[in-house]
């Protein structure tokens, strides 16, 4: 059984020189729900982005869902990592909710009647069948974010990787999307600065800070060390 | 995550970035001019504007590596004039023993090399006037060479978004990038028709963005007293150096055209 | 970094670096750019009034951006869109001149990507050309075929495919007459070329009009709405006039000297052009002495001449029909 996410030794640069990534070691096993937390600028974005290939490190390895980082692999990775990046409006598209949700499943060629199924089971795990035919542009933030996550999980990934998924939020909105991510039954690495959903949501957590992983473990134990937390600018709310 | 719209700018106090903008982008394009007016053939006088330039990176601290690795920019444009060399009439220079021999002329080829060195000298000199000037100091130039001030407002906006905008173009592909997966066993990819059509919404709802963002902006604009025109500081006028810059640039150029036509 | 990809991933050629026109070209490109820019930002100033620099400026930044949205076609190439017919269609005519000059202009002063001598063409090639097309096709065929998601397609399509293949002839025109390019090459490997980077400019133009038509549907009626859209009319009809008639007067001119004997080796000339030498024999002023200079003023005062009575015409009919 292969680790869902395993990344070795990791060192990427910029082109305009900056080392962004100074040998990250992360290995995320199936079925677990693990956050990533640390400063702007520790290099989490940057991150996430080589966990599709957006980014191809200069040295080290990343592996996903059994498979190495080769050209070739490319769609079968993107298959299997659901990327939601930070700002929805990025991701959304396409003139109709159907369009956007769609789009996964109908890149990778599946046939008419999959791709309606795999819609509507989407927008089913977030919440928002009813929602199938509206218009993207004028949805809310939050709901703009709960049908990002649905554009992913249409391509039925295994593991689900989030970027700052509270960002933005009012109270309402954001209860709404950790009840989601909670019933969500999925492999999750989820990259934030809300601490709170952290601590609720994430039994694992991974401390990023100057392009490395700094410290690793269970979440009570890691977010109850404060001199860990401050030491790598945070703090618990 | 930012998108590395490089800065032109290569800061510095040599002679030449202290002068005044409207001196360099005006000598800038005198000296685009006087490339073109050149005739085809003169070498010579190509070679004096190629070391004008050089002395000019080298004077400036700008550098001439920096100037030639970027001067290539234009270079699949030369495949316009790639037909010179057979089509002008003149003495033979030699003969390709292909479809019954096709001739080569000296005449052609002198002149497709002029048109390269001509666009290639000018590219440098434009590639060091940005170098040595700051953008916002260039539009001030450009408007004291009576370009309209509203169209240099726009363009001054313009730049204000350009990395904004391109950031989000950025992450507007590497989204798609995120979701353009395959399965083995099927085509993965659609027609180029969809392909296409997903382009052209991705570049809509951007337009539609870039709308809402730009009355977003007016408003924040208005809120502060804006009614349409810019107030600026007033700039310094030109001193002593720049009109030496300028004399000795308009004789060096009108002798550099005297001599190549006599 | 995205720009430096861009350019090379664009395929069109249309950015004209310096030193492939020659000098005189050059200088009727920016005489005619700096007329149609004046007339543009007037016709701009009264519609946007105070919003006039802050959208047209974030517009720009889109338009400039939205050069770098690209979709794989084959092999390694991909189709982009230039987005003059696009601005066209949803600023209209003037603001969208307006938009394409600010975006030819930085891409150039801060890019390199195009001359600075030469951008007075670049400017009515990429700026005014694609823009009269694309609207004016549009309009019309949107008009006729019945103003529905249909006809804004074909008339979007069509719009946008013509703009990039008159851009790329006028290009042609001018390497031409500047003797960098024999005509008839130029015209084929412009007009070849440019027919396939037009299909990708249709389809991002058309999948972008159909996106803002479903959601927001006001902002295609502020385009329609916008002022000029009779005298952006007579100007593309006197700009297409004056493209035909250059391409016929430097076919026959004899300056460009490549040009002249590809045209005779091609019995070029042989074609009826004798009523047209007449108006100005050979092809020249009589009075001024330089065969080249005197060739291109008087195509520059052919063009004036049916610029100026296309718009006189177009004047006094609408005088006629608004009185």
């Amino acid at each position: 059984m292969h680790h869902t996410i395993e990344v070795k030794a990791l060192k990427f640069a910029y082109p305009d020189g900056r080392q962004a990534l100074c040998g990250v070691n992360l290995m995320v096993e199936p079925g677990r729900k693990m956050a990533l937390v640390g400063p702007n600028g520790a290099g989490k974005s940057t991150l996430l982005l080589h966990l599709n290939g957006i980014f191809k490190g200069q040295e080290g390895s990343v592996e996903v869902a059994g498979l190495s980082m080769d050209n070739g692999n490319l769609g079968q990775i993107r298959a299997a990592v659901g990327l939601v990046f930070q700002n929805p409006d990025d991701q959304l598209f396409s003139p109709t909710v159907f369009d956007d949700v769609a789009f996964g499943p109908l890149h990778m060629g599946l046939d008419e009647h999959e791709v309606h199924h795999r819609v509507e089971s989407a927008l089913k795990a977030v919440q928002m069948e009813s929602y199938i035919n509206r218009v993207s542009h004028h949805l809310s933030i939050g709901e703009k974010k709960r049908i990002a996550i649905a554009t992913v999980l249409s391509m039925s990934p295994e593991i689900l990787v989030l970027d700052e998924p509270t960002a933005g939020l009012d109270p309402r909105a954001r209860r709404n999307l950790i009840n989601l991510l909670r019933d969500l039954d999925m492999t999750m690495l989820v990259s934030s600065h809300d601490m709170a959903l952290v601590a609720e949501l994430f039994p694992l957590v991974a401390i990023m800070d100057g392009g490395q992983i700094v410290a690793e473990g269970e979440t009570a134990v890691l977010l109850a060390d404060k001199g860990l937390l401050e030491r790598h600018g945070l703090e618990m709310p | 995550m930012h998108i590395h719209l490089v800065d032109q700018y290569q800061a510095g106090s040599s002679i030449i970035h202290r002068r005044d903008p409207r001196i360099k982008v005006g000598l800038t394009l005198l000296f685009i001019l006087t490339a073109s007016l050149l005739p085809f053939g003169a070498f010579g006088a190509y070679a004096v504007l190629f070391a004008t330039v050089m002395a000019v990176a080298v004077v400036s601290g700008v550098g001439v590596s920096y100037v030639l690795k970027r001067s290539f920019i234009a270079l699949p444009f030369a495949l316009a004039a790639i037909t010179l060399p057979f089509t002008i009439p003149g003495e033979t220079l030699l003969t390709v023993p292909v479809f019954g021999g096709i001739i080569i002329t000296i005449e052609g080829t002198i002149r497709f090399a002029s048109i390269l060195i001509k666009s290639w000298i000018s590219v440098q000199m434009a590639i060091l006037m940005v170098a040595v000037t700051p953008f916002p100091d260039m539009l001030w130039g450009l408007r004291a060479l009576y370009i309209p001030q509203p169209l240099i407002s726009i363009i001054s906006f313009m730049y204000r978004y350009l990395f904004v905008l391109s950031d989000e173009v950025l992450r507007l592909l590497r989204a798609r990038a995120s979701r353009s997966a395959a399965v083995p066993g099927k085509r993965s990819g659609g027609t180029i028709l969809w392909r296409g059509k997903v382009a052209g919404r991705m570049a809509g709802s951007l337009m539609l963005r870039s709308f809402e963002r730009s009355e977003r902006i007016y408003n924040a604009m208005a809120s502060r007293g804006y009614q349409g025109k810019f107030r600026s500081f007033a700039r310094p006028s030109l001193n002593s150096t720049d009109y030496l810059f300028l004399m000795l640039g308009i004789m060096f150029f009108g002798s550099i055209l005297v001599v190549s036509f006599t | 970094m995205i720009h430096r990809l861009s350019i090379l991933l664009r395929p069109e050629a249309l950015h004209i670096p310096d030193g492939f026109l020659s000098a005189p070209v050059s200088i009727v490109g920016w005489i005619l750019a700096v007329i149609i820019i004046g007339y543009a930002l007037r016709q701009t100033r009264e519609h946007l009034g105070e919003r006039q620099i802050p959208v047209l400026g974030v517009l720009a930044a889109f338009i400039f951006a939205a050069q770098a949205i690209n979709f794989p076609v084959a092999g390694g190439t991909s189709g982009h869109m230039l987005g003059g017919a696009l601005a066209a269609i949803v600023l209209g005519p003037w603001s969208a001149v307006l938009v394409m000059t600010a975006v030819i202009g930085l891409q150039a002063l801060l890019f390199q990507d195009g001359g600075l001598l030469v951008m007075g063409w670049n400017i009515v090639n990429m700026g005014v050309l694609t823009i009269l097309t694309g609207s004016l096709v549009y309009r019309f065929l949107n008009g006729r075929l019945g103003r529905s998601r249909t006809s804004l397609i074909i008339g979007g399509a069509v719009g946008a495919w013509l703009s990039v293949e008159i851009a790329a002839l006028a290009t042609a025109v001018e390497l031409a007459a500047s003797g960098t390019t024999p005509l008839n090459i130029g015209l084929t490997a412009m007009l070849g070329v440019h027919a396939l980077i037009g299909i990708g400019e249709a389809i991002i133009s058309v999948g972008a009009l159909l996106l803002i038509h479903s959601t927001r549907p006001d902002l295609l009626e502020m385009g329609e709405t916008a002022p000029g859209q009779s005298s952006a009319r007579w100007i593309g009809a006197g700009l297409a006039l004056a493209v035909i008639v250059a391409v016929f007067s430097f076919a026959a001119s004899g300056s460009p000297d490549g040009l002249e004997r590809v045209a005779e080796d091609q019995a070029f000339i042989d074609t009826a052009l004798d009523p047209v030498y007449n108006i100005f024999p050979d092809y020249t002023l009589p009075f001024i002495g330089n065969e080249t200079i005197s060739g291109i003023l008087a195509v520059v005062l052919g063009t004036m001449i049916v610029f100026g009575l296309l718009y006189l015409f177009g004047r006094v009919l609408r005088r006629r029909t608004a009185g």
